[in-house]
């Protein structure tokens, strides 16, 4: 009896592995903000016309999601079919052979499509190694009626010095306004991104050409002291811990005359749902100082495919549903063209429901090609990356020197204080890395 | 017992302790051995053997002093305040009170909260310098709010471990006051103890094997204070709120150097390995007295 059951049993797992055969399941990694949840929701959409091919998702929050991703890919542990990963990370991991070069994708995808300034930071060697799924700057948002009120008018592309005024001027701190909302919590994708990007205005770099590290230079200095001068005066309580998501708060119930922030943040801010403050946004180019560079980033999650991997197919298959234009019209017809995913594709810029829907658009459109992943800064340096350097190090020193500014902006040490500071461990863990002999 | 059971017993009991042997000495034995390594994630193929290179670089960080004195303050003051206010909630619950065994359950709830969404609770809604109700205390006070985690991020830090660890503290310095005999408080009164003396020289001495062993458990785990860390202050503002343990993860996981975090966590043995063998000593001594 017993044998007879165990033989059934066995037939009966014999026929149930027969169909998983041909179904190839993709596992996708992937952060857990608004745009990436919206296409979880839309999958079906996808294994509709891909039968043979499930999807499953592992959704974190943007750092576990690049511990997980990272860790992973170095070890070769092979967990995730797709990656989503950042601007930062393609040039690196691309160098390191841990992605396959999208080359086989489909003609309809149109790749030329994909705006000059995103491809190019998803590509290395003139090869596409990550599909951008959305892709972002940073801008000014400003407050039209407290601007009007104080009788200041923000042109196209202020320089720093109106900012700075401008922002004292709409400061009235028992009204609860502040002039000026900016990242002040330590983070190499935090503070460190917007104060990188605001150097780059001031014709600062992280390094010179032969990596020596710049913060003991004049530039560096006048990027922190400004930075500090106008948040004191004119920033909000705590803004040491201050990041994307609570400056968005504090706009949106506002607080702050201006932002400057992610491109993505406009589609928030103008949200009536979201915002009180929704129907009275401006917006304009992150500042500059004249001299060629404004202090505005680029950025875009993508979806890549880890080298070594078995599904290969299946997974570009994925990738080009997700990241091709079609998604875009799938998004749009059932949720609105104003939530569809910003920043990769020309043809989105051109398309006037769009540009009807996002009064944004065009700033948006205007910041990412005004920053060039390749010539970030003034002078030349020998990274690429605008509000970061695409180095492996890069992570670990934004994060110690991000620390340093934040406690600068707490009150804890001295803008002098923090550079030194950052100078001496930028420097130390360079030569430890071997940059610097 | 006969030499044969006792060869028995220890062959019987062979396969626990081997296995526990071996849970310990396996990940030990590769913390050593990459602590040797120049090994980072991010720069695959490059490891090769270095000595002992990681420690040197890991003990000569700016960081590691200022992380090692946060640890060691961090550890003090939790261990003061918990015991110091814990036998003082401990007397109070040992009064008969009406509702006490749900002032009881009500003392002890903290314990029960994971770290990190109490982390989130004191950040957001307690010590948030905006909203929080710290702050609107102050305000309805006519006083500036503090920027709790700018201003005072290390006793920031402290308040919250201690909130947490203080329900320990009370539950077992409680159980100990009950099982303190009632005939001897009599007898210290009727000697005419007031209720100060008779604290110092009656409960206190019956705690003191609590307190011990309060103290050597509470700082096995408050050297490892991590999530509320994380959670709140990222380490920072700078590095005040780094202790050794932020220290092994931002080696590890920013930076992705795993020589040096390995060599880190050595580092962390050997302190806490010190801090157990005094320790030790002194609850022993108490243990035995």
């Amino acid at each position: 009896m017993k044998h007879r059951l165990g033989a059934i049993a066995g037939a009966i797992s014999l026929f149930a592995a027969i169909p998983c055969f041909a179904q190839t399941t993709l596992t996708i990694a992937t952060v857990n903000n608004g745009d990436m949840i919206r296409m979880q929701g839309l999958t079906g959409a996808f294994t509709a016309k891909n039968p043979d091919i499930s999807v499953k998702w592992v959704t974190l929050e943007e750092n576990v999601l690049r511990q997980r991703v990272t860790t992973d890919i170095a070890t070769k542990g092979g967990q995730f079919d797709i990656l989503t990963i950042g601007t930062y990370e393609v040039p690196i991991w691309a160098k390191q052979n841990w992605l396959v070069a999208l080359d086989k994708l489909p003609a309809d995808y149109d790749t030329g499509d994909l705006l000059p300034r995103i491809r190019d930071a998803a590509s290395a060697n003139g090869k596409l190694y990550a599909a951008p799924f959305y892709g972002e700057s940073s801008m000014i948002m400003y407050r039209t009626d407290l601007f009007e009120k104080a009788g200041l008018k923000m042109p196209e592309s202020p320089t720093w010095d109106f900012v700075v005024d401008s922002a004292k001027k709409l400061t009235d701190k028992s009204a609860g306004v502040y002039g000026i909302c900016l990242r002040g919590k330590a983070g190499w994708g935090e503070n460190i991104a917007f104060l990188t990007a605001m150097s780059n205005s001031f014709g600062a770099r992280w390094f010179d050409e032969k990596w020596q590290p710049q913060f003991n230079t004049p530039e560096w200095k006048k990027t922190l002291t400004t930075y500090l001068d106008i948040m004191k005066v004119a920033g909000p309580p705590g803004a040491s811990s201050n990041g994307f998501n609570e400056n968005l708060a504090l706009f949106n119930a506002g607080k702050c005359g201006m932002w400057i922030d992610a491109t993505v943040a406009a589609s928030f801010v103008t949200n009536p749902k979201d915002s009180k403050v929704a129907d009275r946004v401006g917006f304009a180019l992150a500042p500059n100082t004249g001299l060629g560079k404004n202090a505005n980033w680029l950025w875009a999650w993508n979806l890549a495919i880890p080298a070594g991997s078995k599904k290969v197919d299946a997974a570009e298959k994925f990738i080009a549903w997700a990241t091709g234009k079609d998604y875009i019209q799938l998004v749009a017809s059932k949720d609105g063209w104003a939530n569809v995913p910003p920043g990769t594709r020309t043809s989105l810029y051109q398309n006037p429901e769009y540009l009807k829907a996002a009064p944004f658009a065009k700033l948006t459109l205007a910041s990412i090609d005004s920053a060039d992943p390749n010539h970030p800064t003034v002078k030349p340096v020998p990274y690429v990356g605008v509000q970061y350097a695409a180095i492996p190090e890069f992570q670990g020193l934004g994060t110690t020197v991000g620390q340093q500014f934040s406690a600068a902006l707490a009150g804890t040490t001295t803008a002098d204080a923090a550079l030194a500071a950052a100078q001496s461990s930028v420097e130390r863990e360079m030569k430890r890395a071997g940059y610097i002999k | 017992m006969t030499e044969e059971t006792r060869g028995i017993g220890r062959l019987l009991l062979s396969p626990a302790v081997g296995l526990l042997f071996i849970w310990m000495i396996v990940p030990l034995g590769m913390t050593i051995y990459f602590s040797s390594l120049h090994y980072n994630l991010l720069n695959p193929g490059t490891e090769q053997f270095v000595g002992l290179e990681n420690y040197t670089y890991f003990l000569t960080d700016p960081a590691f002093l200022a992380s090692l004195r946060n640890t060691l303050v961090l550890v003090g003051s939790v261990l003061v305040l918990t015991i110091g206010l814990g036998t003082l909630v401990a007397l109070l619950l040992d009064q008969a009170v009406v509702g006490r065994s749900i002032v009881r359950l009500m003392v002890i709830a903290p314990f029960f909260v994971m770290p990190t969404v109490s982390a989130l609770v004191w950040k957001n809604l307690l010590m948030h310098p905006v909203s929080g109700l710290l702050a609107y205390v102050a305000k309805s006070f006519g006083l500036t709010p503090i920027d709790w985690f700018a201003e005072v991020p290390l006793l920031a830090v402290i308040l919250i471990v201690a909130w947490q660890w203080l329900p320990f503290a009370t539950l077992i310095l409680l159980t100990a006051l009950q099982s303190l005999d009632e005939e001897q408080k009599e007898a210290a009164e009727m000697d005419g103890a007031n209720a100060l003396s008779s604290f110092v020289y009656v409960t206190l001495p019956h705690l003191a094997r609590p307190i011990t062993v309060v103290i050597l458990i509470e700082t096995i785990f408050l050297l490892t204070v991590f999530a509320e860390i994380f959670v709140t202050t990222g380490g920072g503002p700078g590095l005040a709120t780094t202790n050794i343990a932020f220290l092994i993860y931002s080696q590890a996981l920013i930076q992705y150097d795993v020589g040096t975090a390995s060599a880190g966590g050595m580092v962390a043995v050997v302190i806490a390995n010190i801090l157990a063998f005094f320790l030790v000593r002194i609850v022993g001594r108490n243990l035995e007295a």
